[in-house]
């Protein structure tokens, strides 16, 4: 199985373990990524925020570039390229008008039929069974909270997968894995995104009550597939301790990295040694390397 | 033939486009056309009596008025005509309002138009010929579909009235879902207190004939002349022998495996038994899908128990046909059930709401049961899940209502007059509750419903946010709530210990294929369609079919009951005379030319066209031909268009007719 790679900013700085973690997971489940050639900014918030054009007209050429390799699907593993490279689609191919004016500035004509998937989507495609003969160690004594974010599934119109309300895809493929995944109510609900920057305390207070939420439910580990949610639940766990010393803090990994550690991946290969909370007591409960 | 033609100004309807004027002066000298005159009301009395006059006068033997819609006035203008002694088919309207000056606006041309739909009618009117109406008996019976509180006031409005009535209602006992509810709005009254005396007057009616647990299978005929046909469903009980005891009921080992449908799922029952102990009439039923005796073949407890030996396991359903001349729907409504996504739905339901998932978040009639004397906590508020009393409650309104997004475009109409009443229940009965409703608007448009909004805010104190509520989840045993208020315009979230939601009145499940079985026209939600919004509100285009109660739209029990009262009232026109009279236009077979292809069957929308057996001299036959129904047939036309063999014609509306209107119109551009 061949397919597109766009890893956009975040998987290139800071979120590069997810990167890691997910060409080696990939090239584990018989999956070749390849990337795309001179790709650029998806325009995800500094673009969107500022020039409409600007924002669909730059995932609109990374897509064009992706038409040019053959690609017939393109993997986002960041949640926001995910929506801004499906969204840009979805628009132009909604409104003529625009269809002009992004094909004006590309001086190329848009005619994308690369399919825009997400992580959780490509895994779908791979196959929980595939997965689970491929698993060496077992995850059966964790207990896992599945965050989508905001991005991941909507708008539900425009991503058309899963339930924008109550998405379940993520717990069914981690289910491959052995790990439990605990019912919880924050799944959805808005982590502060890139207000991480300007607001910081939005950013503390909302990640606080996402974390709160999973442990309340039980949960040893948090498991993302968005590189800003990542930052926000894992970096910004000094900044609540500091505010509500009560705190305790909860690893967050990204879903290729909990694959990763099931496939027999160790701690350093994946990345986890990267991440700000520290991972190295829920790697023991399942007695996996560092 | 001599012809008068009568030009109408209709105020400045007609007048300000067209030179009405100059219509009549030109008209006279159209062939045939004898007299000509204009008028500024041709429909006012004086209007009328122009006409009357000089068909008396000048001996006219036929008219043609250039006015407005044969949907508005031909009636008036063919009773002026007929009471100045001409048949009334012959008087044809030249329409010159709609469908010329309304839409026109430069005065010449319109002139010239309306001189043109003049010529046209005037040919019509040429090869007109005396008709009289066709007179049907009318069977003074009616059929009412539903024994709710609609079907009820419908079936004791005309049984009271002397006529028998055959009321069929698909459940085990009749009352609907007003049985179901605690205390009404805006009085607070009881419910059932109000509602039993007239479910026990529907059983006692000597002229209502009651079929529970029944549906109607077939609708065959038409208006004054209804065939149909009922399946009885097996109750398996002897209703002649059931003395209605309950021993039955008690004894019955299964007691917590049936759905209460009656309880809203917030209680079970027997396999054998009766809704509610108020049910009309008092004889239980059988649900064979959670009885032993029908799972494993043993058991028979209730066989055994009962002295009358009422018992009947191997019942079977039955069909009955009743001959009736009007039908009354009144089958109601259901609420929109939110935990469930219909499959190929566009409704896309609220799974943030967590019910279905969540046993304390409950629907609007779920709280009736729980607010009602005789429901599952005997009337005292106690959450479904743990029995304890809820100190904290949200109500939230327009749940799948006026949500294009998630639900259904149209407003429930009920939601805010019976959620204020439930925080005002809840209220009485918790004194140190906090109640809280979130809604968009408050449309309490009714008499007396504004002042009892009030009095929940004023005085019981029940707190109102405008907004809509994002998510409900459940933390550290609460329920919380988080939404908008959009007039501080801050987020609100309420840790409360229930949730009621207040989910949109949908038509019924199987309300399309009812509505295809007698031939009822439903909107794209399933409620059935009336003639008109505004002057024909209980009418379907299905003559001799009315509509009551929310099977229509949503509505309260006052609106219903008034609804309920005018389909009777309009069924009662109809038995008030012992023959129909119906417009002689339909269509009659040429029996000499018809070939028997049955084209027209095919394409008749109302199933008037008949096969007819032709036989020879020893009576055998050798062949079908079509033959029209005259008491169906609507003279529409279609077949008359699709024969082959142009052995159809429409009276009044023939060939020859038809071509001299066309004729006539094409001469206008010679």
């Amino acid at each position: 199985m061949i397919v597109g790679y766009y890893p956009g900013c975040s998987l290139t700085g800071t979120g590069k373990e997810y990167d890691m973690s997910l060409r080696k997971v990939l090239s584990l489940l018989d999956v070749q990524v390849e990337e795309i050639n001179d790709w650029c900014c998806c325009g995800a918030t500094s673009a969107h925020a500022t020039n409409h054009l600007l924002s669909v007209a730059l995932p609109a050429r990374n897509l064009m570039l992706a038409q040019k390799q053959n690609l017939n699907e393109l993997l986002a593993p960041c949640a926001a390229c995910y929506n801004r490279l499906i969204g840009s689609k979805h628009e132009i191919s909604h409104n003529a008008d625009l269809k002009k004016k992004v094909e004006f500035v590309l001086e190329e004509d848009f005619n994308s039929s690369t399919e825009v998937i997400n992580i959780v989507q490509l895994l779908q495609k791979v196959g929980k069974e595939k997965i689970k003969s491929l698993v060496k160690v077992s995850l059966k004594d964790i207990k896992v909270a599945c965050y989508y974010g905001c991005l991941l599934v909507r708008p539900n119109a425009v991503t058309k997968f899963d339930d924008a309300e109550n998405p379940t895809s993520m717990e069914d493929i981690i289910s491959a894995t052995g790990a439990l995944t605990v019912e919880w109510n924050y799944k959805t609900e808005c982590c502060g995104g890139a207000h991480s920057i300007a607001r910081k305390d939005i950013v503390t207070f909302l990640s606080k009550n996402i974390l709160d939420d999973a442990k309340l439910n039980g949960a040893h580990v948090i498991v993302v597939a968005c590189p800003m949610c990542h930052s926000n639940l894992d970096m910004r766990q000094r900044a609540i301790k500091k505010l509500y010393p009560s705190h305790e803090e909860i690893p967050v990994l990204y879903l290729s990295e909990l694959i990763g550690i099931a496939l027999g991946l160790n701690g350093k290969e994946l990345g986890i040694n990267l991440h700000f909370v520290d991972a190295i007591n829920l790697l023991q409960m399942v007695k996996a390397e560092m | 033939m001599k012809i008068g033609v009568f030009v109408c100004h209709c105020g400045e309807n007609i007048g300000k486009t067209v030179d009405c004027a100059t219509v009549a002066q030109r008209a006279a000298k159209i062939p045939g056309v004898a007299y000509s005159v204009d008028n500024k009301y041709m429909c006012s009395d004086p209007g009328q009596n122009v006409i009357k006059n000089a068909i008396r006068e000048k001996k006219l033997d036929a008219v043609v008025v250039a006015s407005c819609s044969p949907h508005m006035h031909e009636k008036t203008f063919r009773k002026a005509a007929a009471d100045a002694g001409i048949n009334k088919y012959l008087c044809e309207i030249a329409n010159v309002r709609e469908q010329c000056s309304w839409v026109h606006d430069n005065i010449p041309d319109a002139t010239d138009k309306a001189l043109d739909l003049v010529r046209i009618a005037v040919e019509k009117v040429k090869r007109n010929i005396p008709l009289t109406a066709i007179r049907v008996p009318v069977t003074k019976r009616a059929l009412v579909i539903g024994g709710g509180i609609s079907g009820i006031q419908a079936a004791l409005d005309i049984a009271n009235s002397g006529f028998e009535v055959v009321l069929v209602e698909k459940e085990p006992s009749i009352g609907g879902h007003m049985s179901q509810l605690s205390e009404t709005f805006p009085t607070l009254d009881c419910s059932q207190c109000i509602l039993t005396p007239r479910m026990v007057e529907v059983y006692q009616h000597p002229k209502i004939k009651l079929l529970t647990y029944s549906e109607v299978e077939k609708v065959e005929g038409f208006i004054g002349n209804f065939t149909v046909t009922i399946k009885k469903k097996a109750r398996s009980i002897d209703e002649e022998k059931c003395t209605g005891c309950g021993l039955c009921i008690q004894k019955c080992p299964i007691k917590k495996k049936a759905f209460n449908e009656f309880e809203e799922g917030l209680a079970t029952r027997p396999a054998i038994y009766v809704p509610f102990p108020q049910a009309v009439p008092n004889i239980p039923v059988i649900d064979r899908s959670v009885c032993t005796y029908y799972q494993t073949g043993k058991c028979q407890m209730c066989l055994k128990v009962c002295g009358r030996e009422a018992i009947l396991f191997e019942q079977q359903d039955t069909l009955v046909t009743e001959e009736v001349g009007s039908i009354v729907i009144a089958t109601g409504y259901k609420l929109y059930s939110i935990d469930k996504k219909p499959e190929d739905s566009e409704i896309k339901g609220y799974g943030e709401y967590g019910y279905g998932k969540y046993k304390d978040v409950i629907d609007g009639l779920q709280f009736e049961r729980i607010a009602s004397a005789s429901g599952p906590t005997n009337g005292e508020i106690l959450r479904p899940s743990d029995k304890t009393q809820p100190k904290k409650i949200v109500f939230i309104q327009c749940v799948g209502s006026r949500d294009e997004q998630k639900g259904f475009s149209y407003c429930s109409k009920i939601c805010c007059m019976y959620t204020a009443k439930h925080a005002m229940l809840y209220k009485h009965k918790v004194h140190d509750g906090e109640a809280y409703v979130f809604y968009m608007d408050i449309r309490a448009g009714g008499k007396m419903y504004e002042e009892f909004v009030r009095r929940a805010i004023e005085e019981d104190g029940v707190k109102y946010i405008r907004g809509r509520v994002s998510k409900i989840y459940r933390q550290n045993g609460k329920y919380i709530v988080k939404g908008e208020d959009t007039i501080a315009g801050m987020p609100v979230v309420i840790d409360a210990d229930m949730v009621v939601l207040a989910t949109a009145m949908v038509a019924q499940p199987n309300a399309s294929k009812l509505a295809q079985t007698i031939g009822v026209p439903y909107d794209k939600y399933g409620f059935y369609q009336e003639v008109h919004p505004k002057l024909r509100p209980v009418e379907v285009s299905t003559a001799g079919v009315f509509l009551a109660g929310a099977c229509q739209s949503p509505k309260d029990i006052p609106e219903s009951v008034a609804m309920a009262s005018a389909a009777a009232a309009k069924s009662l026109v109809l038995f008030g005379s012992d023959y129909l009279e119906r417009e002689p236009t339909v269509a009659v077979v040429n029996e000499a030319n018809c070939a028997g292809c049955f084209y027209c069957l095919k394409v008749c929308p109302y199933n008037a066209i008949e096969k007819k057996e032709v036989k020879n001299k020893l009576g055998e036959i050798i062949d079908y031909i079509a033959h029209v129904n005259a008491g169906l047939c609507q003279g529409c036309g279609t077949c008359n268009a699709t024969c082959p063999s142009k052995s159809i014609e429409l009276i009044g509306f023939n060939d020859e007719q038809i071509y001299a209107e066309i004729n006539a119109f094409s001469e206008s551009f010679v």
